[in-house]
């Protein structure tokens, strides 16, 4: 399988036979990317994470196709609707419908109690008109996956059942998702610039500089972040809305937040700084603004970008927590943690256990984010 | 026929790292890498620079490529254009027009190639640094480079990994000749590949220096390939040059006691010469605390007391050696004599 | 090989290996790190396996210790270890990799050397806690006795002030001085062999000068059999009685060190005396070398693993067919087709 020699190596009989089989000759003129993706296709939890986050994200946008109900209309005679089953077949035909429910009051207990009445057939419509929205904030419809005849689908539609106001919780987990999965980005966007920004100074310049940021970093990592929580939340200006006083918290905490990468990103620039191609670089003339755009930059941009991919679950948390604690957004804002906050005592727990449903979406995204974080890094370093 | 012209002349160069300890990284002391050295390369020929490590050849390498910047001492090259400059004392952006007349060849094949880069893009980096614009104009002098070191130039869309450690080091060596220099400073540039491939990388450096006139300083610590490379060798023993001569003359005959123990500490490819070895007591003194007088006294099997006190300076025995001990001339020595490759392949 | 253990001279081996296959494997591919080595270890000779990268000579080396770490492998062969009291040897490649009973040989009659010492000690406990800890591992004795053997183990590698020593971390030694202790440590409990892998590599000329003096003169005293793993065939040359050539999994020839270095007889063997840069070589001579590089283990060459680099290959024969290691001299084997004919049918 040896190829013919070039001239030059016939007479020394030193070049060799570099094996050129297809997959070889792939491999080797496969760039960084390539062979990062190669290695990442191979981790397949992370593949079916990445599906699964970008499924997610969809939902955000197309969140209020998906809804067929005003996430915002109360209705005390539709409180705490138990969810409703989807009948897809009518008599052996495809013919998706639910049923009606009539609200009694139990005569004994007082409370609002709902019962099917399987001859009052409900039939959904796909494409139905509903409610009006702002597609994508661009146009104006009344278009949604689902609905019913008539365009009153809050009246008749409960697939994940209601809250307490009689709001429909389906439609308002859709809803709540845009907040949720967008809120922390803007944060998270700009810990990445400033942790690449001030770690590769601290990295690449050293000396006082980077005693000095050292320090600063040292300094902010001490602060607890929950009374400061509280004490920025307190400190807003009093005619900002909720969702505005919430964003306005998620920068300033990423002005505390860019430690970690500072941290990861000047750590490498040293390590950069010894390697011997960068030596090579410098000996050759090569400007110092080229040496990092071409010889450090690329080499841990995959880790910045595994990095970021671990730090939005955080994000996503701290939004639920804090919303739960009733620190982060509170109602009339929409997001997974508002609706929990709704499951907050036990007697909600016990006898309406939908009210938890927006616990799932959370616990399938983070897991999500951290498997498609792990399996970016693995693969991040395709030369370790 | 060689020019005796000295295209780089190093005269008292001194590279000190501080020792910082505390909050306040104040400074308590010194490591004495480079130690007051002096010595000089003659255009076209190949000086080898070897001891164990820690003994500071590979600082004196970096100081004299100006990676690093001297504590003190001058280090004289001479341009291609005929001047002489002190590259020690220039400022960085000063020593631009003339810096990629000196290269270096790096120990570690896998490391001194950028592993996100094509071969093409590492050998033609050097060309685009020195503003050759023209892309067409690159792919010539990579091809000319890469046939130059014996590689095929079709691989060089290819990248490091798909190479073998002797044949990333011929990439590097492509590199470092792209700007046609006149110094080359390698590193332990065999030491890492396997034995087979050794021989390999030293042929194509003999070859090179033929066929381009090229200068050698090599940094090493295997005393067998120093054999087969260099015109001199300096020996080095923390921080210090303690002996420099010819090639066969050192061999043949040391005239320093350290010479002499290393040479006699390699193992000999020939299990007939099992001889009787020098085997040095203790260890290799540190360079933070070198020892009183002649750093080498507490292991020298002749010191005397003046070694414990007074500290020897280089000086000229006999034409062309130069040793750093004042019993040089008391003291006979035994050295390992030239006979072809001491084996009969039958 | 059989006819390599009927090799007549008196005691049997004391280790004696054969056919012995390691293979790993990986998402890439199958790598047969080792593929059918077979040799033997006299008692009280020093073996040594020379190599270049790939050749496999490590992994035999932890195959014997069965600390071969996955996705590796032992998949056949047989590794005969001879105790001094059963009547007939163990087969280690049939030992449960964790049992008690390789816990027992490994680090008691089988003991290993490493190349970096640094790795090998604990940085948490100083290293005299470590080899009595050994010691107490093995044998019967109490703690104080443990400490006075150490003390006697450290003076017999030659460490200075082995009283003051003895209580030292790891880090607070030399290159030097680690490497000796871990001799005294592999020592501890009087192995009947010893395995250095690449014992000097890490250490500077005249270090590795001292160590392996030191290693010989042990050898000396206690008698017990040495096998040094190394690609410096000087090392080998200083060192080795019996010499084993691999390359790319497989012993390409063996023989009593005299042999193999003034008449080899393998074409890799003849190729790679000839290539190392010698110490008695006139000033600035050029080298033979041999062409080309070691082939990535996932892309093994047919037939003869070496054809492809063989200035003596011939067509047809070496890059379809499987040398054997065949008897050339009564103790000297190899394995090429310059010394005896291709079976009929080529292995499919």
């Amino acid at each position: 399988m040896r190829k013919a020699k070039s001239p030059a190596a016939a007479d020394n009989g030193i070049d060799e036979a570099l094996v050129t089989s297809a997959a070889e000759e792939r491999v080797s003129v496969a760039t960084q990317w390539q062979l990062m993706w190669w290695r990442f296709r191979k981790h397949r939890l992370a593949m079916i994470s990445g599906v699964v986050i970008l499924a997610f994200y969809l939902v955000a946008i197309f969140a209020d196709f998906l809804a067929y109900a005003d996430p915002q209309s109360t209705e005390a005679f539709r409180s705490l609707i138990a969810p409703q089953p989807i009948h897809f077949f009518d008599e052996g035909r495809f013919s998706p419908h639910v049923f009606a429910l009539i609200g009694k009051r139990d005569p004994r207990t007082f409370k609002r109690v709902y019962e099917p009445d399987p001859e009052q057939k409900v039939p959904l419509r796909f494409f139905a008109e509903g409610y009006e929205y702002k597609f994508l904030g661009i146009f104006r419809t009344n278009r949604h996956l689902i609905g019913v005849d008539g365009g009153n689908a809050e009246e008749l539609i409960f697939l994940l059942g209601t809250d307490q106001l009689g709001r429909d919780l389906w439609s308002r987990l859709m809803i709540a998702c845009r907040l949720s999965l967008t809120i922390g980005l803007a944060g998270v966007t700009l810990s990445l610039v400033l942790g690449v920004l001030l770690g590769g100074i601290s990295g690449l310049y050293g000396g006082a500089i980077d005693t000095l940021i050292q320090r600063v970093i040292e300094i902010l990592r001490s602060i607890p972040t929950i009374p400061l929580w509280m004490g920025l939340a307190a400190a807003m200006p009093r005619d900002w809305g909720v969702v505005q006083v919430y964003f306005a918290i998620t920068v300033i905490l990423s002005l505390i937040g860019w430690t970690d990468l500072a941290r990861v990103v000047r750590g490498r620039f040293l390590a950069l700084r010894e390697e011997d191609f960068v030596l090579a670089a410098e000996l050759a003339g090569v400007s110092q603004m080229r040496i990092i755009l071409r010889h450090m930059a690329p080499s841990f941009l995959s880790h910045i970008i595994a990095a970021t991919t671990l730090a939005l679950p955080n994000m996503i948390i701290s939004e639920t927590a804090l919303s739960f604690l009733g620190l982060g957004l509170r109602p009339p804002a929409v997001s997974w943690g508002v609706l929990l906050q709704d499951a907050q005592n036990i007697q909600t727990v016990a006898l309406s256990p939908w009210l938890l449903s927006a616990a799932l979406p959370v616990v399938v995204v983070i897991l999500a984010f951290n498997f498609l974080g792990d399996g970016l890094r693995d693969a991040a370093d395709p030369y370790g | 026929m060689r020019m005796v012209v000295p295209l780089l002349e190093v005269r008292n160069l001194q590279r000190f790292f501080p020792i910082r300890k505390g909050l306040l990284r104040r400074i308590v002391g010194q490591v004495r890498a480079v130690d007051d050295i002096s010595f000089h390369i003659n255009k076209g020929e190949t000086l080898s620079l070897v001891g164990e490590s820690g003994c500071g050849k590979t600082t004196t390498a970096r100081c004299i490529l100006r990676a690093l910047k001297p504590t003190s001492g001058e280090v004289l090259f001479q341009t291609a254009e005929g001047e002489v400059v002190d590259t020690a004392e220039l400022p960085k952006a000063a020593l631009k027009p003339f810096r990629h007349q000196m290269q270096m060849i790096f120990q570690d094949p896998f490391s001194s190639l950028n592993p996100r880069m094509t071969v093409f893009d590492i050998v033609a980096e050097p060309l685009l640094a020195s503003g050759v614009k023209s892309r067409e104009q690159r792919r010539r002098r990579v091809e000319e480079l890469l046939e130059l070191v014996r590689l095929r130039p079709e691989f060089m869309q290819r990248f490091p990994h798909a190479f073998s450690g002797g044949q990333r080091q011929r990439i590097g060596i492509a590199r470092a000749l792209a700007l046609n220099p006149s110094l080359i400073v390698a590193d332990e540039p065999v030491s890492a590949l396997d034995v087979s491939v050794q021989a390999q990388i030293l042929n194509l450096m003999l070859d090179l220096q033929d066929e381009l006139g090229l200068t050698y300083l090599f940094v090493a610590h295997d005393l067998s390939v120093v054999k087969h490379i260099s015109d001199r060798v300096a020996v080095m023993y923390v921080g210090k040059i303690v002996e420099i001569a010819e090639t066969k003359t050192l061999f043949k005959a040391p005239k320093h006691p350290y010479t002499e123990a290393l040479l006699s500490a390699v193992p000999k490819p020939d299990p007939r010469r099992r001889s009787e070895r020098i085997v040095l007591q203790g260890e290799v003194a540190d360079p933070a605390h070198p020892p009183s007088g002649c750093y080498f006294h507490p292991r020298c099997a002749h010191a005397i007391d003046r070694c414990k006190t007074e500290t020897p300076s280089l000086e000229e025995i006999q034409p062309g050696q130069f040793v750093s001990c004042h019993r040089a001339r008391e003291i006979s020595l035994n050295g390992v004599e030239a006979q072809g490759n001491g084996m009969t392949i039958g | 090989m059989a006819d390599q253990i009927a090799r007549a001279n008196g005691q049997p081996p004391m280790l004696t290996v054969e056919g012995l296959k390691t293979y790993f494997f990986t998402d890439e591919g199958t790598v047969r790190a080792v593929d059918g080595a077979s040799f033997e270890v006299q008692a009280g000779k020093t073996v040594g396996i020379v190599g270049e990268s790939g050749c496999g000579k490590s992994v035999t080396a932890l195959s014997i210790l069965r600390i071969v770490e996955r996705p590796g492998r032992i998949v056949a062969g047989q590794i005969l270890l001879r105790r001094p009291n059963a009547k007939a040897p163990v087969d280690l490649a049939l030992l449960e990799a964790e049992g008690a009973e390789i816990r027992a040989i490994r680090g008691g009659e089988i003991a290993l050397v490493f190349q970096e010492p640094m790795t090998s000690f604990s940085p948490h406990y100083t290293i005299g806690n470590q080899i009595v800890e050994t010691i107490q591992l093995h044998q019967d004795v109490g703690k104080e006795e443990a400490r006075n053997r150490t003390i006697e183990l450290l003076r017999m590698v030659g460490i200075p002030n082995p009283e003051r020593r003895i209580d030292e971390y790891p880090f607070e030694l030399s290159g030097g001085l680690r490497q000796r202790m871990m001799i005294a440590m592999a020592l501890s409990c009087n192995p009947k062999i010893l395995i250095a892998d690449e014992p000097t590599t890490a250490l500077d000329v005249t270090t590795q000068a001292q160590i392996l003096d030191l290693l010989r003169d042990i050898q000396q005293r206690t008698q017990m059999s040495v096998i040094i793993i190394t690609h410096d065939m000087g090392v080998i040359a200083e060192m080795t009685d019996d010499v084993i050539v691999m390359y790319l999994g497989r012993v390409v020839e063996s023989g009593p060190v005299d042999e193999i270095f003034h008449q080899p007889k393998h074409p890799y063997t003849q190729a790679l005396l000839r290539s190392i840069p010698s110490i008695f070589a006139e000033p600035r001579t050029k080298l033979p070398t041999i062409a080309g590089s070691i082939p990535h283990p996932h892309n093994r060459p047919t037939g003869c693993p070496f054809h492809p680099r063989c200035a003596e290959a011939m067509p047809g024969i070496c890059d379809r067919h499987e040398p054997r290691l065949r008897p050339i001299s009564e103790a000297h084997f190899a394995s090429c087709f310059l010394y005896h004919e291709p079976e009929a049918a080529p292995p499919s």
